[in-house]
């Protein structure tokens, strides 16, 4: 099966995805085999508020590649949340995506939660590894309609793109700054919508908060300049903002070229390698964290645990005492 | 191991816009526990069978309700099998006059509903099938 997957065999590739995502045994040994192959590929997540134009930007952004000079192969994982009560889930993103169809050089598929909060499911870098071994040069990553706390992609792409559009409010402004902060590249879709100056404005009034130059401050009821710390680097990556109509195509050409120079950005800063290290830490330590506690859980008996936990209920231990106890 | 989740995909081929079957077809099988592919309306055979080979589903579900379903389905089929995919179950719902159901099961397709199907009795068929499948 690798081998399959490393010509760009089509349906090899298809078969191991669903593997890795079942984290079977074939899975893992393919996964093994071919993690040497990987780290090639730019990872692109894009992330933002359900209905944002998540869908309808990653089919542009796909095209705008596909007609690059020389084109691009770009893959595309699409994930959507599983119900909570039935496991199942409707994976809607490709309705979004029908102008891809008929190109070798794209393969999209489509993923569910599973159960995972963070907005990608846990198999989701692992089938990126699989698409990066397969050859292709791009591979965007669709997370679920976020909030604030949807922000696991951060570990997995090396650039983020935030979508964001006109007319949200005020308020829903403000509760988005946690997932703002995640931005590399600032989205400001369905720019054909009224508002869009004020939106405009009010993401750079948020984005001026976390500028590394420059700060404003709110001093007596004026904003105010102060100057930036002695200590920030000249070479330090300034969140750009595009306007985009996803329908048609307007500003794709701009942000492209902003992937570009996101791309072109972390090589020379050398963030590449560090988010490579930080992505592969993080997986690391899932590992880590997973095989430990199943190993532990292994060697003792459902008994034992349900005596410490009725302990711990009857408040006759503490959590830590607990932990102690069955630590042995 | 996680547990095996059964995906289906569920298409809409040909020109017609009756979609309420494929949605109401898509959501009871996510409310059955799967995973479904909607692919949305109008789509070639060609892109019905792209997608199932991208998903790597199970099933494929066909709603057509435009009475075209004796030119879709054949070339459908015969698109899938080509690409390799020969244990992917085909189930189709819509408008399928008597006439044409033993042409359709000719055709491989394992299971043909019409207005009023219970949905419960499409859910038991697909989880058998597909299970058969695996075996
Ligand atoms: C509602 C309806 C419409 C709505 C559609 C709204 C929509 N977005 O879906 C509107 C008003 C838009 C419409 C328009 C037309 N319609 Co109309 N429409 C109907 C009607 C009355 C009900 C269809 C429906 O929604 N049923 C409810 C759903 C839940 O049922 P269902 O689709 O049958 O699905 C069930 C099963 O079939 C099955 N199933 C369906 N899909 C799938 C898929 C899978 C995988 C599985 C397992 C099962 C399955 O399970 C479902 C649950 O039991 C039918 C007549 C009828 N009684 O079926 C005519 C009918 C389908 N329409 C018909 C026609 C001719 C048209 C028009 C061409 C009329 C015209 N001359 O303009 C236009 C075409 C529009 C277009 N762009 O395609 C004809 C089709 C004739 C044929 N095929 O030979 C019908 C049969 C009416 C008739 N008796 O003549 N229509
Ligand atoms: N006017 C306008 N509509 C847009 C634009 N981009 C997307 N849309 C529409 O917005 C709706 C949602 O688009 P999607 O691409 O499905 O959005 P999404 O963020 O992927 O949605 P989820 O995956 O459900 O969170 C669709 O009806 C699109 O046609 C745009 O730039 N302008
Ligand atoms: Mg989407």
């Amino acid at each position: 099966m690798p081998d399959a997957v490393l010509q760009g065999e089509r349906l090899a590739i298809s078969r191991l995805l669903t593997e890795v995502e079942n984290d079977t045994p074939a899975g893992q040994a393919a996964l093994n085999q071919l993690f040497v192959h990987t780290g090639k590929a730019h990872l692109v997540g894009i992330t933002g508020a359900p209905g944002t134009g998540k869908s309808s930007l990653v089919n542009q952004i796909a095209l705008h590649y596909r007609k690059a000079e020389p084109p691009l192969k770009v893959a595309i994982v699409a994930v959507d949340p599983s119900s909570p009560f039935t496991g199942g889930a409707v994976l809607g993103d490709r309705v979004r995506m029908r102008e891809l169809s008929g190109d070798s050089g794209v393969f999209i598929r489509s993923m569910a939660t599973r159960g995972s909060l963070g907005g990608l499911a846990v198999a989701t870098a692992g089938m990126a590894q699989v698409l990066d071994a397969a050859g292709f040069d791009v591979i965007l990553i669709e997370t679920v309609g976020a909030g604030q706390s949807e922000v696991e992609i951060v570990k997995l792409a090396h650039t983020v793109l935030v979508v964001d559009v006109p007319g949200l409010g005020d308020d829903v402004q403000a509760i988005k700054a946690g997932i703002l902060e995640i931005a590399d590249i600032l989205v400001l879709n369905k720019a054909d919508r009224p508002g869009v100056e004020a939106a405009e404005r009010a993401l750079l009034g948020m984005l001026k908060l976390g500028h590394p130059t420059k700060h404003l401050v709110q001093h007596h009821g004026k904003l105010e300049e102060v100057l930036a710390p002695a200590d920030t680097a000249a070479d330090d990556w300034l969140i750009p903002i595009r306007r985009t109509v996803a329908t048609d195509s307007s500003g794709l050409p701009e942000l492209l070229e902003m992937l570009g120079k996101h791309k072109a950005h972390l090589q020379q800063s050398g963030d590449w390698q560090r988010r490579e290290r930080s992505r592969l830490h993080t997986q690391l330590q899932g590992l880590v964290q997973h095989t430990l506690m199943s190993q532990w859980r292994n060697q003792i008996s459902d008994e034992e645990y349900s005596q410490a936990l009725d302990k711990l209920v009857a408040r006759e231990l503490s959590p830590r005492q607990a932990l102690q106890a069955l630590l042995g | 191991m996680a547990e095996k989740k059964i995906r289906v995909l569920v298409g809409k081929p040909g020109l017609d816009g009756h979609d309420r079957g494929a949605k109401v077809i898509a959501r009871a099988l996510r409310d059955a526990g799967m995973e479904v592919i909607y692919t949305g309306l109008r789509q070639t055979p060609e892109m019905i069978a792209e997608a199932t080979l991208q998903e790597d589903v199970d099933a494929v579900g066909l709603s057509i309700l435009s009475g075209a379903h004796l030119t879709l389905v054949p070339r459908i089929i015969e698109l899938i099998r080509a690409n390799g995919q020969d244990d992917v179950r085909i189930f189709v719902g819509g408008i399928i006059p008597d006439e044409d159901v033993p042409k359709l099961r000719e055709l491989g397709v394992d299971g043909i509903y019409g207005p009023g199907s219970p949905t419960h009795a499409i859910i038991d068929d697909i989880r058998k099938l597909v299970n058969q499948a695996d075996q």
